[in-house]
């Protein structure tokens, strides 16, 4: 911009309003850059509460025994502080989500990219976005009153709060997540590498299975990483219908307690702040966000490590 | 010469869309065919109708009869899948699957149960010597294909079309993406070809087609207008259109 | 010329069986995910529909069941929402215009936004331990409305400032270029031009993010909405509940007859995300043309 010196000569009001647009131009980028700058405030926010408290924590139970401990108990004297259960049980819970997800909603990418009627996609793909918008604690009563009742006819010792149900619907939750990144993935394939196989004779599952998603498996399997990342960190599924047992198994049928469903039940009771029990909240938080932060890192970093130069 | 392609009254529709009008054609054995004509006119067309390529566009309806071999290639009984092992195609752009070298030939092959992996050696080899890269990619089997230049990645398109013992080779523009030298290199490896293969070429640039082919057909708005030899044809058309096209006064 | 075989071989038999057995199993897996959800709704429909009623919306939680409703929770999560819009609004579009139309390629501006993508993976939970540390204990503001819109503000931010940024990058440089012509500032290409046009997409990425938020129970829980509320927030420093976690409270009790109130309470919880996603699509639909 001109010095004032050009504008001699010219009326009051110009040099004021010139005045005024250069104070909004300093004044609202600082702003803007205000609201950007808030969501590093946030993480420094995450990280330095879960480690403060968690400091603390650490001080009365040392962490080794806290990450390999195999007795959870933080009520009960004598108090037990290992995390293995409450991760044991969490990673139990993520099994068998992803176990049941990640075939699924793989077919259902390949399906929707490869097979199906454009009129059937107007469909699938309309119905699994709502699927992924339904909240928590929907699916929480629907593992509850809809998919344990039906699992007991299949296994009648089993109880009401197990994490095979819980499982499966975290499942259910995460499957639209693995279904559209993945589908998005394999629509970035080139038409012309298709084009390519069935021009040699290849059928719709050979295009599929041998071009298309060896071609798209970096945005796959970063998909995957997602939603077992989606599914560790799930909150209210669990706290609904997988019990709040801490107890180190393999057994689906069993009643388990996950990271984050034991956080939501010692926060459910008023915990006085300083004490162990409160403490424990942030040891365990601090767990579960260092798991999920280095998963997002590596679902990030697969998709850009694997991706393919078309 | 023995028509191993016979087309008669072919119409063909994109939904309302009248893209073939009522084209009947015999494509020669062991010849080189190209298509010419300008944009639009259903050249490549009824090239993807010969490997039923057109298949995979929703909305294509077909009325008329398409023989190869004496086989109607639009009835019933006949799998698109061994219709294309047998009717090979190479495509604008070259378009090498995102593996080696090695596997982008083995693919056809393996697709259509070859396992054994001293026949697929031997194919991969055959294969690229007929195409003429074998030597410059020979130690670089196992290479990504994406490491060949331009040219190189369509011959490769090229050899792996031929992989699966096709007995026509259907080419899409397929020079029309490189550089001079290759295209160079291209045509005279069709010319080696076509003592082996029915090669059905599109194209936009009608020297080449005057340089390579034994037979032109000119296509104009979904008709075919003029089907000759090459020779007769730019020199002699017979129809007034012919000859305003090959003369460049449009298109 | 040797005769050809463009037919049935034992080959083709083979692997066209294949395709179609693999079509079928496609096929099953991607109805599982409808069948859920069609599972899920009636289910729902099943137990909560008889129990729909506007006492629903006039009476207070109660421990009696028949007389329970869920009036404070529906003014809360309106409450919220209404408190929510504005301020992760002004915050988050903010930030996205920051950060496409004024920071540039800088390094720390690439941090910045791999922060945020970070931040959008953060377990929601996770947001309810810091609203419960710095809002609720560290600024005192206790198991608050306030804690409440604060916490949620941050943790649908992400989700807006990404979706934000997508809109403002799919306005075409021509019309910022227009706009410069003409000898406008940054800013008065920015607010005149830029974000007319984004506006649409900017709307629809803010309103999904809301529909997330107002379905969130688990921060919520951390930062103490759980207690019985029998009473509207008239302040901003008033406790309150919101529909998800009455709903909760209610899951968790052994009376089937709560679980049937649940039921009518995610009905209504449903209703609401779904106008909200209905409205996002008709103003995508609506102005589509436009930008």
């Amino acid at each position: 911009m001109n010095k004032t010196t050009s504008m001699a000569g010219s009326s009051g009001n110009m040099t004021f309003r010139r005045s005024k647009t250069r104070i909004s131009d300093k004044i609202i980028p600082f702003f803007l850059g205000i609201c950007a700058v808030l969501t590093v405030f946030t993480t420094i926010g995450i990280v330095y509460t879960l480690l403060q408290e968690s400091i603390l924590f650490f001080k009365e139970v040392p962490i080794w025994d806290f990450l390999t401990g195999t007795v959870w108990s933080p009520i009960l004297s004598p108090q037990q502080f290992g995390v293995l259960p409450l991760l044991g049980g969490t990673l139990l819970i993520t099994g068998i989500a992803i176990i049941f997800a990640v075939p699924i909603g793989l077919a259902s990418a390949i399906y929707l990219n490869e097979y199906a009627p454009a009129r059937v996609r107007g469909i699938v793909k309309p119905v699994l976005e709502i699927l992924a918008g339904v909240p928590t604690i929907v699916y929480g009563y629907f593992a509850l009153e809809t998919i344990t009742p039906m699992l007991q006819k299949i296994f009648p010792d089993m109880g009401l709060f197990n994490a095979l149900s819980a499982g499966i619907v975290v499942g259910i939750m995460v499957l639209p997540m693995i279904s559209s990144l993945s589908e998005d993935a394999m629509r970035a394939v080139p038409k012309s590498l298709r084009h390519g196989a069935y021009a040699l004779g290849a059928t719709r599952f050979e295009v599929a299975l041998k071009i298309v998603l060896p071609a798209a498996i970096s945005g796959v399997v970063s998909s995957f990483v997602l939603a077992f990342s989606r599914a560790i960190g799930e909150t209210m599924i669990v706290t609904v219908a997988a019990g709040a047992t801490p107890r180190l198994t393999l057994n689906p049928l069993e009643s388990i307690q996950t990271m984050t469903s034991y956080i939501v039940q010692v926060t459910s009771g008023d915990v006085p702040r300083g004490t162990l029990e409160y403490g424990t909240i942030f040891a365990v938080g601090l767990t579960l966000f260092v798991i999920t932060f280095f998963l997002n890192i590596l679902a990030q970093w697969v998709a850009r490590r694997f991706r393919e130069e078309y | 010469m023995k028509a191993i392609i016979q087309i008669e009254k072919l119409n063909l529709f994109y939904d309302s869309y009248h893209a073939l009008k009522n084209v009947d054609l015999d494509i020669p054995e062991k010849t080189v065919t190209a298509f010419i004509g300008p944009s639009g006119c259903g050249k490549s067309t009824l090239l993807r109708t010969l490997n039923r390529m057109n298949d995979m566009i929703s909305g294509t309806r077909i009325e008329g009869s398409v023989k190869i071999g004496g086989t109607e290639i639009y009835s019933d009984e006949v799998h698109v899948e061994a219709l294309r092992k047998q009717v090979g195609m190479v495509f604008q752009q070259p378009n090498p699957f995102p593996k080696s070298i090695y596997d982008n030939i083995a693919y056809g092959p393996r697709l259509h149960g070859i396992r054994n992996k001293s026949e697929l050696d031997g194919i991969v080899e055959q294969s690229l010597k007929q195409a003429a890269l074998w030597e410059e990619v020979k130690d670089y089997l196992k290479r990504s294909a994406f490491s060949l230049s331009g040219g190189q990645q369509q011959r490769l398109c090229i050899a792996r079309a031929l992989a699966v013992q096709p007995d026509i080779l259907l080419m899409d523009e397929a020079t029309s993406a490189l550089d001079p030298i290759s295209t160079l290199k291209i045509e005279e490896l069709v010319q080696e070809l076509k003592s082996k293969y029915t090669i059905v070429m599109v194209t936009h640039n009608m020297h080449q087609a005057a340089r390579i082919s034994g037979r032109t057909v000119f296509f104009l708005n979904g008709e075919v207008i003029e089907s000759e030899d090459t020779e007769v044809l730019f020199s002699t058309p017979s129809d007034p259109r012919t000859e305003d096209y090959i003369s460049g006064r449009f298109g | 010329m040797e005769s050809m075989n463009l037919g049935e071989t034992k080959e083709i038999t083979r692997r066209r069986r294949g395709d179609s057995t693999l079509h079928m199993i496609f096929l099953v897996c991607t109805s599982i995910g409808i069948v859920a959800l069609m599972a899920l709704i009636v289910t729902i429909l099943m137990d909560g529909l008889h129990r729909l009623s506007p006492e629903l919306f006039t009476n207070y939680p109660s421990r009696i069941a028949s007389r329970a409703g869920m009036k404070s929770p529906i003014v809360g999560t309106v409450y919220l929402l209404l408190l929510m819009a504005p301020l992760s609004f002004i915050l988050g579009v903010g930030a996205a215009i920051f950060l496409e139309e004024y920071a540039g390629k800088k390094r720390w501006v690439r941090l910045i936004q791999l922060n945020i993508s970070t931040l959008a993976g953060v377990p929601s939970i996770i947001y309810g331990i810091l609203g419960l540390a710095i809002f609720v204990r560290g600024f005192g503001l206790g198991r608050s409305l306030l804690s409440g819109v604060l916490t949620m503000t941050l943790l649908v931010l992400p989700i807006i400032i990404v979706s934000a940024q997508e809109a403002l990058r799919a306005v075409p440089k021509n019309r910022r270029d227009a706009s410069y012509a003409l000898g406008a500032t940054k800013w008065q290409t920015v607010s005149g031009s830029v974000l007319p046009s984004a506006m649409p997409g900017i709307m629809t990425g803010v309103i999904l993010a809301l529909s997330r938020a107002i379905g969130e129970t688990a921060p919520l829980i951390m930062i103490g909405a759980l207690t019985y509320v029998a009473f509207l927030p008239e302040n901003l420093l008033d406790s309150f509940s919101v529909m998800p976690i009455q709903i909760y409270n209610w899951i968790s009790r052994p009376n089937e007859e709560f679980h049937d109130l649940a039921a009518s309470g995610i009905i209504l919880l449903l209703i609401m995300l779904f106008t909200m996603n209905l409205l996002a699509i008709w103003i995508r639909k609506k102005y589509q043309k436009n930008t």
